[in-house]
């Protein structure tokens, strides 16, 4: 172990680039590591922002973090092992997360999840074989009014029936060649910029 | 009108007033100009945080998270003598299935949170304020971020806010997916950096050794509203809303089998179930009836609507009532044998197979239990399985003591309030289901075709 301050933060630096992600990517996490009075707590935000980039949790990003953090390796994997949303695995190009609890269930989200596999030709928990669309089955996404709500990445589409699947499944498609999809800041208010 | 958020006359709107108008704009300006960060700016120049406290306190406020502790109490159980900083922490991770009330208040009014969360630390001293929000609602956090830079740029937030010598910073925190994370110390544990494992009480009580080992408030984000509505109007006037037991409004967050969900802000004990039901959200799905409601988020115990029960009314004298007519307070529905919780209220009708609903509900308890604790790990993975085999048509007449049995021996042998939370259903559910339960183990085991033409729920 080396115990060297000036050597460490040069490590850093190595394990940053390993990472492969953007340099603004690098300079938002140092800006949100200041924002916690103790380090540790900016775990979640920088795995956040490295899937977000790389599609999915890598061993580089984790080192990164570990070292940026002043923690070790296996603090940052069993943070990513614990939360639902943190993946080691690359996905599909699109996430689509139908919610599964009662109030869904109860107007029809098994149907519903039934519909997109039959749509995009892969079962609940598979990428479809084009690589485009992983199918998710998740937990209460906090939009019960509204059910059978279905989360596509950053976009929630509420009332999802196996009748209104085709109509999405055609925007997801649509999205899959938008340059703009994804960059997108939504204003206030708006509310069909944040829902889809 | 805002699609899902349709007004009704029996609605008393404090925390909703802004959110459910159609033409109210969720930026600062508009928040401005309604008579926003008046009640900060009065605070401030008044200077007297302790008095703040005092009516909080006096308004009386039952906490909107669930579990309903008094917001005032809480307050006064800081640990101000250790002369460690204070931390006040917003649970926005609207975690319990069948609640969808806070999302609208962060993403239609999301000042109201910012000014009751400067206020609140205001009142309380804290150093520093988080909110820690469920890592799905990605918009409702850059919302936030943003609302929190508007109110910078206006010195409401940040250093020397408005002249006063009282500086705080608000960090916007996501969490990841983890309904554990709605617990209060599991919530500190992810605000950390760790894995969202509640902590053990004693010690670990937030208002002494919370995050960081400092003092900690953690308050919903609609009591954070609430708080900031009963300093506005003075916490006596705030007392008077509603029914004395239980100050104020509920926001009450209705899904489910019912013709038109939606959400609905009344009076405390202002509005019965019935009224709710069939007046606010228009009744039953055509040809259904109503059968039974979860009525405060999926943890509370069933009620059935063909069964009586025994209430107070506001003399405190018995009043024996069918579900429709009991008033919604958390009184009325405690006396009945659950919560009003969150105010998230679930409905089945006449379609639902119970036993398909809680065996959903003991899927999700089981993913969702954090692992620590053997009799909630194992507990809510054999309820999970023996209600699934139920399902699948290979139950035993014997399941239904077992699952009561597990759930018997959850109760009050874990850290948290989870452990509560999966035995619950289970326990309700056999009170109040027993028999259609027993009719489903038999018929499913035969393959007789069911009766119930409800959405498969597992």
């Amino acid at each position: 172990m080396n115990n060297n301050i000036g050597s460490e933060s040069a490590n850093c630096e190595a394990l940053a680039a390993a990472t492969g992600l953007k340099p603004e990517t690098l300079a938002k996490a140092d800006k949100i590591v200041a924002k916690y009075p103790q380090k540790r707590s900016a775990t979640l935000p920088l795995l956040h922002i490295a899937q977000e980039e790389l599609g999915y949790v890598t061993d580089a990003a984790m080192k990164w973090i570990a070292a940026k953090l002043e923690i070790e390796p296996i603090n940052v994997y069993e943070v990513v092992t614990f939360y639902p949303m943190f993946r080691l695995n690359p996905i599909g190009k699109r996430h689509v997360k139908v919610c599964r609890t009662l109030s869904c269930a109860l107007r029809g989200s098994y149907k519903t999840m039934e519909a997109l596999e039959a749509e995009f030709g892969c079962k609940r928990g598979e990428t479809s074989a084009d690589g485009n669309v992983t199918l998710e089955f998740v937990e209460c996404l906090a939009c019960c009014g509204t059910g059978p709500v279905v989360q596509v990445d950053h976009l929630l589409y509420e009332k999802v029936t196996p009748e209104s699947v085709p109509a999405l499944a055609e925007k997801i498609r649509a999205s899959l060649t938008d340059p703009g999809y994804g960059k997108k800041v939504p204003t206030f208010g708006d509310r069909t910029e944040w829902l889809g | 009108m805002k699609e899902n958020l349709p007004l009704h006359a029996k609605e008393t709107l404090i925390v909703y007033k802004r959110v459910k108008n159609p033409d109210f704009k969720p930026d600062i300006d508009s928040y401005i100009a309604a008579g926003g960060y008046e009640t900060l700016k009065k605070a401030m120049k008044a200077g007297d945080p302790a008095a703040l406290c005092s009516e909080v306190e006096k308004a009386g406020i039952k906490g909107r998270g669930g579990a309903g502790f008094p917001a005032g109490m809480k307050w006064k159980f800081l640990d101000r003598k250790s002369g460690k900083p204070i931390y006040f922490v917003v649970n926005a991770d609207e975690s319990e299935p069948g609640t969808h009330k806070d999302r609208w208040v962060i993403y239609y009014d999301p000042h109201q949170l910012i000014e009751g969360i400067v206020l609140c630390s205001y009142a309380t001293q804290a150093k520093q304020a988080f909110i820690f929000i469920r890592g799905e609602f990605i918009h409702g956090a850059q919302i936030l971020e943003k609302a929190i830079e508007e109110a910078r740029a206006k010195n409401l937030v940040g250093d020397n806010i408005l002249g006063s010598g009282f500086s705080l910073e608000i960090v916007v925190h996501r969490g990841a997916g983890a309904y554990v994370c709605g617990e209060e110390t599991g919530l500190l544990e992810a605000l950390e950096g760790k894995r969202g494992q509640p902590r053990i009480k004693p010690p670990y009580f937030p208002a002494v050794l919370g995050l960081y080992n400092c003092p900690t408030v953690v308050n919903n984000v609609e009591t954070v509203c609430q708080c900031l509505n009963a300093v506005e109007m003075g916490g006596e006037k705030y007392a008077s809303i509603g029914v004395k037991s239980d100050a104020g409004t509920r926001i009450m967050n209705v899904s489910g089998l019912v013709a038109k969900p939606g959400i609905f802000e009344i009076a405390s004990g202002s509005v019965t179930v019935g009224e709710l039901l069939n007046d606010m959200c228009g009744g039953p799905l055509p040809g259904r009836k109503f059968k039974a409601i979860i009525p405060g988020g999926s943890s509370m115990k069933p009620l059935r609507f063909d069964e009586k029960y025994k209430i107070k009314d506001a003399d405190g004298n018995d009043r024996e009532v069918y579900l429709e007519d009991v008033p919604l307070d958390a009184a009325s529905l405690m006396a009945c044998g659950s919560s009003i919780g969150t105010g998230g209220m679930i409905v089945f009708d006449d379609s639902v197979e119970m036993i398909q609903a809680l065996a959903n509900l003991n899927a999700f308890y089981k993913h969702e239990s954090c692992g620590q604790c053997t009799p909630c790990r194992e507990g809510s993975i054999w309820m999970a399985r023996i209600s699934k085999r139920i399902c699948d048509g290979n139950g035993a007449e014997e399941d239904l003591d077992t699952l009561k049995d597990v759930a018997d021996n959850i109760c009050g042998r874990t850290i948290c309030a989870h452990g509560e939370g999966e035995a619950w259903p289970v326990q309700g559910g056999i009170a109040k289901f027993r028999d259609e339960y027993a009719e489903s183990i038999r018929r499913r085991n035969k393959g007789e075709p069911s009766p119930f033409t409800g959405y498969p729920l597992i």
